[in-house]
């Protein structure tokens, strides 16, 4: 049990805070740099690979066509289905492979990274089908090539909808990062376990949760801002 | 300047094959304004999406200013649809751009640099009219606004071609007069060259130098429209003088069309004075076709067409075409 009448409890309690949101943002924000350029390129793939789609023939194969969107859906399938906390212990053998340890607040990026990409590829796979087929027409008709349509047209179109589903993958993995502080992944989770939970201290639990939700209602406002500032409809 | 030749192309299974375009032929010469008229369905969407091959054809051959489309490779046939603008009934602007980014696009995608983007795309859209509208979104343009900025966006890499898939069709009536004549001015100030296809016959009749009828997948005739107006029988000239129906009766009736200047001739005094003979008028309509002053007149004389013969002959020389609606008793 903690004493919240200790003097030094109060600024103690404050560094400790304050080095785990520091955490906390540093996995969910490398994260999510990660996740942004992979994920697009995944779900980007699903829709122009797709029967229809502007890649829908690559190297001038359909079967190769079929055979990368079906390796696509399967592996974003597969993150997916997978409940995160089974998909973190599961990734041990691979973080470690890669980092050299399996535990820490930069090795809790490997998991995170690994729920996210799955996650926001389908976000963007939604975003980019609702763009207008008139739009790609249009395109087409003014002798776009393939790179031109998608960089030019397509995701272009899409941004709004992609600003939205990026932040909700931000919240996700805010959610997640708390989870990874169970293994020892440091940040806000790692507070919320060894002081809330192993030493029964429930300012620490409460303060875990406002920050968190802070965190929360700035990404969800700032996203939709720049949602609808990039909206011209 | 373009030419269809045996082009069909079907969708739908094998189980349920829809011939959207059955053994078609079309040649559009250069500098004319060429319109397809039909009934939604009729397969004049996709005629004109073939043309740049956005559609491409199941046989026959599409060939564009000397290039025949359907042989190219997929680079070279990019090239070529530089060269053929399009323009669309939704307008299909990009929402993200301004006015002046949708005009840009189409130069970025040729490749042209940004000094001479700009300088072209200010000269583009003076002229349409759209100059003051450069910064604005499409969001907030009216729907002519809107069509303006996508032929804008067509022409903007200098095609010597324009394609409209009912670029009017969702515009009201005035606005739709006022692309019109936009377009009518673009075909004559850089010789553009432009096919379109809509199902209203104010179209052809106000812009276009030809026309063709389609149904069915098919094209029911074609042709220059001053030769349509004296060809006995045609659709197309009974579309653009719509005379209304048959009254009853045992009379006979004839339509008298005049082209060019014998529209001046009074046909109605010259048969009573004549011929004398008690003519009644059943319906007249006059309309600049072509850029001819045209007209037809339905007629009714009393008795069978054989005691008319002399009559009908006597207007026929003098350049009239009479044709016999209904033949009395």
């Amino acid at each position: 049990m903690i004493d919240s009448t200790a003097p030094g409890f109060w600024p103690q309690l404050f560094e400790t805070l304050l080095k785990a949101t520091g955490e906390t943002l540093y996995q969910v924000g490398v994260t999510m740099l990660i996740t942004l350029v992979i994920g697009l390129a995944l779900g980007t793939l699903l829709v122009v690979t797709d029967r229809g789609g502007i890649l829908e023939r690559p190297f001038g194969s359909i079967v190769a066509g079929r055979i990368i969107n079906a390796v696509t859906q399967t592996v974003v399938n597969l993150g997916r289905s997978i409940p995160f906390i089974i998909l973190m212990i599961a990734l041990i053998p691979f973080t470690r492979l890669l980092l050299g340890s399996a535990f820490g607040v930069t090795a809790a990026i490997v998991p995170l990274t690994v729920a996210a990409i799955p996650f926001y590829a389908r976000i963007v796979e939604i975003s980019l089908r609702e763009v207008n087929e008139g739009l790609v027409e249009a395109g087409h008709s003014l002798g776009a090539t393939r790179w031109q349509l998608v960089s030019k047209v397509i995701i272009p179109e899409a941004v709004p909808g992609l600003i939205r589903g990026f932040t909700t993958t931000v919240v996700s993995i805010v959610n997640y990062s708390a989870i990874v502080g169970a293994i020892g992944g440091g940040g806000l989770g790692d507070v919320a376990i060894r002081y809330g939970h192993q030493r029964y201290s429930v300012i620490h639990i409460v303060a875990v949760i406002i920050v968190l939700v802070a965190i929360v209602q700035i990404v969800q406002v700032v996203g939709a801002r720049l949602a609808n500032r990039m909206s011209h409809r | 300047m373009i030419t269809l030749s045996s082009v069909t192309k079907t969708f739908g299974d094998a189980a349920n094959p829809v011939r959207a375009l059955d053994d078609v032929s079309l040649s559009v010469a250069s500098g004319e304004i060429f319109g397809v008229i039909g009934q939604s369905g009729a397969g004049k969407s996709t005629l004109i999406r073939t043309v740049n091959l956005l559609e491409r054809p199941d046989s026959g051959t599409v060939t564009v200013a000397d290039r025949e489309l359907t042989a190219l490779s997929d680079r070279e046939l990019l090239q070529a649809r530089r060269e053929i603008g399009m323009v669309f009934q939704q307008f299909n602007l990009l929402d993200s751009r301004t006015v002046r980014g949708n005009v840009e696009l189409a130069l970025e995608i040729v490749g042209v640099e940004r000094r001479q983007r700009t300088a072209r795309t200010n000269e583009i859209l003076e002229l349409v009219g759209l100059e003051h509208k450069a910064q604005q979104y499409p969001a907030q343009l009216s729907g002519g606004q809107k069509q303006r900025v996508g032929i804008a966006r067509a022409l903007a890499s200098r095609p010597r071609v324009l394609l409209s898939d009912e670029a009017t069709s969702a515009l009201d009536p005035e606005t739709t007069d006022s692309i019109l004549q936009l377009l009518r001015s673009l075909n004559k100030e850089l010789g553009l060259t432009i096919l379109l296809i809509t199902h209203e016959m104010d179209v052809v009749k106000s812009i276009c130098d030809s026309a063709a009828l389609m149904s069915g997948g098919r094209i029911l005739e074609h042709g220059r429209l001053v030769d349509l107006l004296s060809q006995p029988g045609s659709q197309l000239a009974r579309g653009l003088f719509p005379l209304g129906e048959l009254p009853e009766g045992t009379s006979t009736v004839i339509d008298v069309t005049f082209v060019g200047l014998s529209s001046e001739r009074p046909v109605v005094a010259q048969l009573a004075r004549t011929h004398h003979l008690d003519v009644g008028l059943l319906g007249a309509a006059m309309e600049t076709i072509g850029g001819a002053q045209s007209g037809r007149t339905r007629l009714e004389l009393p008795g069978t067409i054989e005691q008319h013969t002399a009559a009908i002959d006597d207007l026929r020389a003098q350049g009239l075409v009479v044709e016999i609606v209904r033949s009395g008793r």
